[in-house]
């Protein structure tokens, strides 16, 4: 129970590196808004987002509806459902309601990334583990940002970005080299997000994500199902 | 309207929209399709948010695309996934200093 935790937390650690460098720059964004501090670190604690809280930030900037507020937060934020959905089928039976209420919280695309490529079930001490660092870089940063972001050199900060994306390759390229199919979900999604940003861009980066991952997860699907075996690794 | 109201707001909708497929779906889906689907899901999502949003992360394309192959080449072999960060924001910092001294 405690080595899971542990576990967990040792597997967080890249992301809590990553989430330092961008919440940090949320910090920064929020502060430029005019919020406060404190309202600029219960952004990060009680959301655990970035797209959707600098989206809500904007909405906030402006004083927008609450409405406004809920369907922006949806459109963003709907791949989660995707991620829960997906990861529901990964968890291990002493995973009951209680602890499903819980964890939910931190279902974010990097913790979905590193819990989905597990090889064995998901228990909730590792799954809490696996949050609870994430969640400190994330809550640190912004908290870093909102009172010294100017600190930092523009140059540093922007190379900084990339760190998140950089950890998404390095999740999905290994597979793809012992896989095909997996390499071939992986260029096709790239090409229907390209296409859909470049072609479509009106219908937003929140959606585009979503409509890619699916479509394209159909079609490898429909081409290459997996066998029931597989599918439970 | 008092900020405290648009927090609690934002932060009810996002909670509800991890929360819900993840505590209702309780019992394995038996549909060999959607199984298959679910499979795939991990990493069609993260391809679809890498790509094309890499290119524009440091809002220049050049020292972005530079960290991109960096990335590519570093988790081609399989480098830890810290090392592959590190090493991807590592070069586009270094290239934008070299833009900046020569150019």
């Amino acid at each position: 129970m405690k080595k899971d935790f542990t576990r967990g937390m040792r597997h967080g650690i890249p992301i809590m590196l990553g989430y330092l460098s961008v919440s940090f720059g949320f910090g920064i964004l929020a502060i430029q808004k005019n919020l406060s501090i404190l309202a600029a670190v219960g952004i990060s604690v009680t959301n655990l987002t970035s797209a959707g809280q600098v989206a809500g930030v904007g909405v906030i900037a402006a004083g927008g509806s609450l409405i406004e507020m809920i369907l922006c937060q949806i459109v963003i934020n709907l791949r989660y459902s995707l991620m829960s959905l997906s990861l529901s089928q990964k968890l291990d039976s002493s995973f009951t309601l209680p602890h499903r209420l819980i964890a939910a919280y931190g279902v974010t695309d990097e913790i979905f990334a590193l819990a989905s490529t597990q090889p064995e079930p998901l228990k909730p001490a590792y799954m809490y583990g696996l949050i609870f660092t994430p969640f400190i870089g994330w809550s640190a940063g912004t908290l870093l940002g909102a009172t010294a972001g100017n600190l930092l050199p523009t140059s540093v900060t922007t190379a900084m970005s990339l760190m998140l994306y950089g950890m998404f390759i390095a999740i999905i390229i290994p597979p793809a080299k012992k896989s095909r199919r997996i390499l071939f979900v992986i260029l096709l999604s790239a090409s229907f997000s390209v296409l859909l940003k470049f072609l479509l861009p009106m219908i937003g980066d929140g959606f585009a994500v979503i409509i890619a991952a699916l479509v394209s997860s159909m079609i490898a699907a429909a081409l290459f199902p997996v066998e029931e075996k597989e599918a439970s690794e | 309207m008092s900020v405290l109201i648009y927090i609690l707001v934002m932060a009810l909708t996002t909670y509800l929209i991890r929360v819900i497929p993840f505590a209702a779906v309780r019992g394995k889906i038996r549909s060999r399709f959607i199984n298959s689907v679910l499979y795939y899901i991990p990493y069609a999502v993260l391809s679809a948010m890498t790509f094309p949003a890499i290119f524009f992360a440091t809002g220049d394309v050049v020292t972005s695309a530079v960290g991109t192959v960096i990335a590519l080449l570093m988790a081609y072999f399989d480098l830890p996934l810290i090392a592959v960060a590190l090493g991807s924001a590592a070069g586009a910092f270094l290239t934008d200093l070299i833009i900046r001294t020569v150019f």
